[in-house]
């Protein structure tokens, strides 16, 4: 039996949501018929729009899909008016003020406080600047991600950008493709680095050759929500660039087909995958949704992947000063936990054009690149005063330190999330010494098993939990360590649950002390030593993990109180707004009217 | 007019009657359980996994874990509230932090 999204899917689903979407705009809130309001909620989605959770009912949660992370020049401004104008909520966030735009984890923008009523305006600005909410959410083509630098970077075997803009183009607005049984993720990865992260989408392409062409191999089934993480898996297929359309037209077709429709839980294609395993997934591709023979898997670069591969040398983001093919630099630019007041969003549009194309790119670790400045005009760009708050090169602490949305507007929270790694990563910077040799240190946290931090996939993962201290219910983490991706990509191991949230800082204390005390060094022999000269070579903090069993893990380093301190301990959640002077779900004026005054309640 | 019910955004809540009524994140007291060993569990709830309603009654099963003792697993049936009056469709919520006896059966939502 379909589940009963399903249904409602079956009735209106797709682009023709956005009719209605525009007239309950223009009558307003109050003219979403009370019981269709969870359908319609539903549907929304695929437009870019997801209902903020609960205490802020008539307020959405609004996502532009940017493929590639690419931000054509004057787009930025676009987006920063947009932001400044129409995502201010009743409350100030104590960390970053009135108005906001958070850089996601897939290459995209959210925006949050959006009221209904502003919605038209806000699509008519954004599309005629080139920009869309299309499929942004929804079961259906998500954004496409690839390596930030596609086209500018000199590690590059093919310009991915053009195989992710034309997947782009054929997949936004086919109704072929418009109502999948689940959200469809999609990679494309140029480079040899593997910053494309692949691995954990639904559908990946990855460089690789065959009889002397550069195309792709293609990999199915990654993902990481619920304690099933999966990393996707080879199915024995290569593609020229000029085919890899049709192939990802035949997986997600097949996607349509035979993913399950009456499990929600069950539905993404990572669980299709476990079932036929990547012959059969091949086979059925091949069979029933191809018309040409499928190349086998060409030779990969994969023992190349530096990106997140937890090397001391290894390239942990795109953070930093970076020569492209055509002589000009790229510079990547720290967001901590990737949100960025409206107001420096403006300003950095105003840099990227006075000293760069104009372009910008997001990147998977919620971070900002400033694409195409001449060389002569580094030194002042640079000097900007912006550049002091969004570092090319930051404290490893601030650098790696990831969070999702959380309980200030997700409904599936558990804890209060990004203006807590904030206070992280600041308190670990000013009292943690990083133990010699360490620049990157990724610490994700996520408030939830859904991962949009993408946890499994960091040094340090944190997952959103409860515990008690002196009886009272506090927010608290589940600590994992070792993951990353790489050739051989691995999950965080879980090693201390339930930690409360304030003596996770003294944990990541300790385990670093355990690091430095334990781990293993040895000697390079003069004639082995690399172009750093380095005399010693030290056991990276993955290899560090990896050598250990749980119990050796568990005794590594104990977690405790210390100088930080937690503001958010308490359940957050149970607010209407976290940071609220009047927090009690009662307190809340929503739902409110189109200007933001509260509208009667209906009970 | 039937009671509907339905858990949404992946299980992050309970609708009934397009309201949002119970969400993730709240702590259940559990007894006469088969969740885990502790005599009362304390059960932090992640996700509604299935949700019923039994006359009048709305019942759900809940993935999440006991934070006493770990153990991590999905919940039989908890009354998480009732519709008394049908054709109203108010809905009484329990209080997630008092004691609940969790059922094996219910009736499904589906189909309406
Ligand atoms: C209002 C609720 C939610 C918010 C605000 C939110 C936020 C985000 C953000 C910012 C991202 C990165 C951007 C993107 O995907 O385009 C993301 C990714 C992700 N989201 Fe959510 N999300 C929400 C609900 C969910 C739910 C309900 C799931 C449940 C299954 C989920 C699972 C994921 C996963 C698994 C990723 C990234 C990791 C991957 O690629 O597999 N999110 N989410
Ligand atoms: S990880 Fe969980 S809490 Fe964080 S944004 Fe995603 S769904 Fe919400
Ligand atoms: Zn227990």
């Amino acid at each position: 039996m379909p589940s009963k999204v399903e249904n409602w899917k079956s009735e209106v689903y797709g682009s023709e949501i956005r009719e209605h979407l525009m007239e309950f705009a223009a009558e307003g809130w109050d003219a979403i018929p009370e019981d269709e309001h969870d359908a319609w909620f539903e549907r929304f989605k695929w437009w870019g729009l997801y209902h903020q959770r609960s205490g802020q009912e008539s307020y959405f949660m609004m996502r532009i899909g940017t493929p590639n992370g690419v931000i054509e020049p004057g787009q930025l401004e676009v987006i920063g008016e947009i932001a400044k104008e129409y995502a201010t909520g009743p409350v100030d966030n104590p960390e970053f003020g009135d108005a906001y735009c958070d850089w996601t984890t897939r290459q995209s923008i959210q925006l949050h406080w959006i009221k209904l009523e502003d919605v038209p305006e806000i699509f008519e600005k954004l599309e005629s600047n080139g920009l869309s909410t299309q499929q942004a959410c929804g079961d259906s083509w998500r954004n496409i991600v690839g390596c930030p630098v596609a086209g500018k970077d000199t590690h590059e075997h093919i310009d991915a950008w053009p195989v992710a803009e034309d997947l782009h183009e054929e997949f936004k607005g086919d109704d072929d493709y418009a109502n999948l049984p689940r959200k469809w993720k999609v990679s494309v990865t140029g480079c040899d680095q593997g910053c494309g992260q692949g691995d954990i989408n639904d559908l990946a392409f990855e460089p690789a050759k065959k009889d002397g062409e550069l195309g792709f191999n293609v990999r199915v089934g990654g993902g990481l929500s619920r304690k099933e993480p999966r990393f996707a898996r080879g199915i024995d297929v290569w593609v020229p660039p000029e085919q890899a359309s049709d192939v990802a037209a035949g997986m997600s077709a097949l996607f349509r087909e035979y993913g399950d429709r009456e499990d929600r839980f069950n539905a993404r294609i990572k669980f299709l995958m476990d079932e036929w395993g990547p012959e059969k997934m091949r086979r059925v591709l091949q069979e029933e949704f191809v018309d040409f023979e499928l190349p086998t898997a060409g030779e990969d670069m994969r023992d190349q992947y530096t990106y997140n591969a937890g090397q001391n040398d290894g390239h942990g983001d795109h953070v930093g000063v970076h020569e492209q093919p055509d002589g000009n630099y790229y510079v990547g630019l720290d967001v901590l936990v990737g949100r960025m007041g409206a107001d420096d969003t403006l300003e950095l549009a105003d840099l990227a054009e006075e000293y760069g194309s104009g372009e910008v790119r997001l990147t998977q670790r919620q971070n900002v690149i400033v694409t195409d400045v001449p060389e002569d005009d580094l030194d002042a760009f640079l000097d900007e005063p912006l550049l002091e708050d969004y570092s090319p090169d930051p404290h490893p602490f601030m650098r790696g330190s990831i969070a999702c949305t959380g309980s200030e507007f997700c409904s599936l929270s558990i804890t209060e999330t990004k203006n807590r790694q904030v206070r992280y990563a600041r308190w670990l910077k000013d009292n943690v010494e990083l133990p010699d040799g360490v620049e990157d240190f990724h610490i994700h946290l996520s408030g939830c098993t859904a991962s949009c931090a993408q946890p499994q996939i960091a040094d340090v993962s944190l997952r959103g939990m409860k515990t008690r201290k002196d009886g009272e219910p506090v927010e608290a983490f589940d600590i994992g360590l070792g993951g990353g991706l790489g050739e051989d990509p691995h999950f965080a191991d879980w090693v201390e649950m339930r930690v409360a949230a304030d003596e996770v800082p003294g944990y990541i204390q300790n385990l670093l002390a355990a690091y430095e005390a334990e781990r293993e060094e040895r000697v390079v022999p003069e004639e082995q030593r690399g172009r750093d000269g380095e005399a010693v070579e030290r056991e990276t903090f993955r290899e560090f993990i990896a050598a250990r069993d749980e119990d050796a893990l568990q005794d590594l380093a104990d977690a405790e109180e210390t100088s930080y301190e937690d503001p958010y301990m308490h359940n957050t959640k149970m607010t209407w707004y976290p940071y609220a002077d009047e927090d009690d779900m009662n307190a809340s004026p929503a739902p409110t009217d189109g200007t933001g005054q509260p509208l009667p309640s209906d009970d | 007019m039937t009671t509907d019910v339905h858990q949404l955004d992946d299980g992050a809540w309970i609708s009934v009657n397009d309201s949002r009524e119970i969400n993730v994140s709240d702590l259940w007291l559990l007894a006469r359980h088969e969740f885990c060993d502790c005599e009362m569990a304390d059960f932090l709830a992640e996700g509604v996994v299935e949700v019923g309603v039994d006359y009048p009654d709305i019942a759900a099963r809940f993935a999440g874990r006991c934070i006493q003792c770990g153990t991590e697993g999905v919940t039989d049936w908890l009354t998480v509230g009732r519709v008394i009056d049908p054709d109203d469709g108010q809905f009484y919520g329990v209080v997630p932090e008092s004691v609940h006896v969790p059922r094996k059966r219910t009736r499904l939502a589906r189909p309406e």
